[in-house]
């Protein structure tokens, strides 16, 4: 192999072969995958859970992870956050002319070390590859199979009055891991992301708690948008105490001179979960025994809307005592002026 | 400063001790006006606002960098934009400024303009000595409080050789629009707080005729719920007392005399003119043009820029806002016409706008 992809890998040939079995079957190696088939036949149960999601990040090498650990982490938790057991994968992949052979196989290896640690097979897949300029370096785009587990699942219109909201840790990490790699920022403390594979934490919750109203990582908008979008399709008011909600002092400090929110930033290995009051003691015994929900917390309690008809919002209770509301973000967070 | 150190200017026992002093204190309503985007936010995002004795008034003023640039210098770094052969380079702000006809640069980008988003001038001038073949236009939006880095950019410019670097210079400086908001009759505004960094460079001498003129008090403040509260105690105080005083309050950032260094900067590189504010419209030496001696980086003279005012926009009271005269909620436009999604005006599309801030936190 040369040491930067080429057109030729893309190209169905003899080399495309080789390049997918010293790269790709080297590394997600599995019985299915080995058969070299158009697509796979699986076995399930009755009930499958579908996700899929593409894999765009830049820089595609960040503190704590890279874009293929991200792309199996990303679906895994899709999948594990509808009540089910993520099985397989699949995933596509495009390639930019000229990227470097050793970040593609660094990036291969961390997606092959993902999947054996979240107990999935890859199990079919496709490369292309464009040429220079017509792609960022690598797209990955991953498609997870999950058997259900729990039926009816987990969904964000099931928050209901009277619940509790946990949040499995602390915030923020990603998304700023991410901003300052790409600005070329450093901290004392450098702020690490924090992208892990959920799905034995979130079946071990679901067969030991019963009655989870709603499971979602807060990705892409942070626990501010994915709690707004749950609070407005629940109809309900989401009730937050600022005070106790974890984020890390380095990721405090590097939004504020930002001028950013740890609220609204990605997170890639955290989740919310809203049950009922008398279920939030034993969720939370279970969460803080295991090394990904050590920080868990209790952030705050579903209450009904003020007035009947009123769309779903999210408020905080400030530290003073105050209360505003956490709103939605129009578009990305941008820096500011002063 | 420590964040620790910082945890104990919104310590909740802390700030109900002043806060409780602030109630005696209060004879009747008091009007404030803070002159600083980021206070505006401080204000609403800590929840302060809703725990402000009721006498208490809340006005925002004309703080927010991005809301007082006029709809004539947002269409002139539109128009800009669509020259190919230059790259603007902006804090990010200013991305989603509407110009006439809700241009903005957002959509320009997505146009094919070159915009990059950047965190200081110094990344400008990185972009324009790894693209040798554009014209690297940084927009020069800000108070005093980022004059003086622009300034610093155009010396390292000067200094390092690099020739492919402008900046369009839309700077405006507060003691001017301080006294143009204090000498309209229409104005009803007890006392102010001063904006923390703009004072760090100006230091306290300009806000002197806010007392000694126009009879009203003043403080200097950090952006901490226990920096506002003491301001506001201190301003209730004197109006309880019958006195007008400037004060510096902000003493872990501020220096009374400001910082004579960063004005030499500015003074340096800028020199005073006219300049349009939006709403409020012109104001006599309360801009900053880029001075003779570094005629070759001014954006305005190599692209033969010049502002006319434009009619503003139709229906848009951020001038009456601005000024104070109009909470953001009572503008007929706002939540309706008027959102994040499709600011009309700038107060509702900065982060620090007045109308942002209260359409994104005010629970009622």
């Amino acid at each position: 192999m040369s040491d930067k992809v080429l057109l030729d890998y893309g190209s169905g040939g003899k080399a495309s072969q080789r390049f997918i079995g010293e790269l790709f079957l080297k590394n997600f190696d599995n019985p299915e995958l080995r058969r070299l088939n158009d697509g796979a036949v699986l076995s399930v149960g009755a009930r499958i859970a579908v996700s899929t999601d593409t894999f765009t990040v830049d820089p595609i090498f960040f503190p704590g992870g890279d874009i293929g650990a991200l792309s199996v982490h990303g679906t895994v938790n899709d999948v594990a956050m509808m009540g089910a057991q993520p099985k397989y994968l699949t995933c596509g992949f495009i390639l930019e002319e000229g990227l470097p052979i050793s970040d593609l196989t660094q990036i291969v290896e961390s997606m092959g070390a993902a999947a054996r640690e979240a107990g999935v097979w890859i199990v079919t897949g496709d490369t292309k590859v464009v040429q220079k300029g017509a792609a960022d370096k690598i797209f990955i785009n991953t498609t997870g199979i999950g058997e259900v587990i729990i039926d009816p699942a987990p969904a964000g219109d099931l928050a209901r009055p009277g619940d509790d909201i946990l949040i499995s840790g602390t915030l923020g990490d990603h998304g700023l891991a991410i901003l300052s790699t790409r600005q070329g920022l450093s901290f004392e403390t450098p702020v690490k992301s924090d992208c892990a594979s959920l799905n034995h934490i979130i079946v071990e919750l679901l067969q030991t708690v019963p009655d989870v109203h709603v499971l979602r990582d807060p990705t892409r908008g942070g626990l501010a948008t994915t709690l707004n979008e749950i609070a407005i399709a629940s109809g309900v008011t989401c009730e937050l105490i600022e005070d106790v909600i974890p984020v890390r002092p380095e990721v405090k400090g590097g939004c504020s001179l930002l001028g950013l929110d740890p609220l609204y930033l990605a997170n890639e290995g955290k989740f919310i979960c809203i049950l009922p009051e008398a279920q939030a003691d034993a969720a939370l015994k279970l969460m803080h025994a295991n090394p990904l929900a050590v920080d868990a917390k209790r952030i705050g309690t579903v209450i009904a809307n003020e007035k009947p008809g009123q769309p779903g919002r999210v408020l905080l209770k400030t530290g003073l005592g105050g209360k505003r509301l956490l709103g939605m973000l129009e578009g990305e967070q941008l820096p500011r002026i002063c | 400063m420590s964040l620790e150190l910082l945890d104990q200017f919104h310590d909740p026992d802390l700030c109900k001790s002043v806060l409780k002093r602030l109630e005696a204190a209060l004879t009747g309503p008091l009007r404030f006006m803070e002159v600083c985007g980021t206070h505006t936010v401080a204000i609403f995002r800590s929840g302060l606002r809703s725990i402000l004795p009721k006498e208490i008034i809340h006005l925002s003023g004309p703080g927010c960098p991005v809301c007082v640039t006029h709809e004539s210098e947002v269409n002139a770094f539109l128009d800009l934009a669509e020259n190919p052969k230059v790259i603007i380079a902006t804090f990010g702000d200013l991305m989603r400024v509407p110009g006439s006809k809700s241009r903005t640069l957002k959509a320009a980008q997505a146009d094919g303009a070159r915009v990059e988003v950047v965190y200081s001038p110094p990344d400008a001038l990185k972009i324009a000595a790894a693209n040798p073949d554009a014209t690297v236009v940084f927009l020069g939006v800000g108070f005093e409080t980022t004059a003086p880095g622009v300034a610093a950019s155009l010396k390292m410019a000067k200094a390092q050789g690099i020739t492919n670097y402008r900046v369009l210079s839309f700077h405006k400086i507060v003691p001017p629009a301080l006294d143009a908001l204090l000498s309209d009759p229409d104005t009803d505004i007890d006392a102010f707080i001063m904006p923390g960094h703009v004072s760090a460079i100006i230091g306290l001498a300009p806000y002197l005729p806010v007392a000694s003129k126009y009879g009203k008090s003043a403080a200097i403040a950090g952006f901490e719920p226990l920096d506002i509260l003491q301001a506001l105690l201190f301003l209730a105080e004197c109006k309880r007392d019958g006195r007008a005083e400037v004060v510096n309050l902000y003493r872990r950032v501020v220096r009374d005399e400001g910082n004579a260094k960063a004005r030499a900067i500015m003074a340096e590189v800028f020199t005073p003119a006219d300049a349009l504010w939006r709403g409020i419209g012109n104001i006599p030496g309360s801009g900053l043009e880029i001075n003779d001696a570094y005629a070759a980086y001014d954006a305005k003279r190599e692209f033969g820029i010049t502002i006319t005012e434009c009619p503003p926009l139709p229906g848009c009271k951020c001038g009456d806002v601005l000024k104070g005269k109009m909470a953001p909620n009572l503008c007929p436009l706002f939540g309706k016409a008027c959102t994040p999604a499709k600011p009309v005006g700038p107060c509702m599309v900065s982060t620090e706008g007045s109308c942002a801030a209260y359409f994104k936190y005010q629970v009622d």
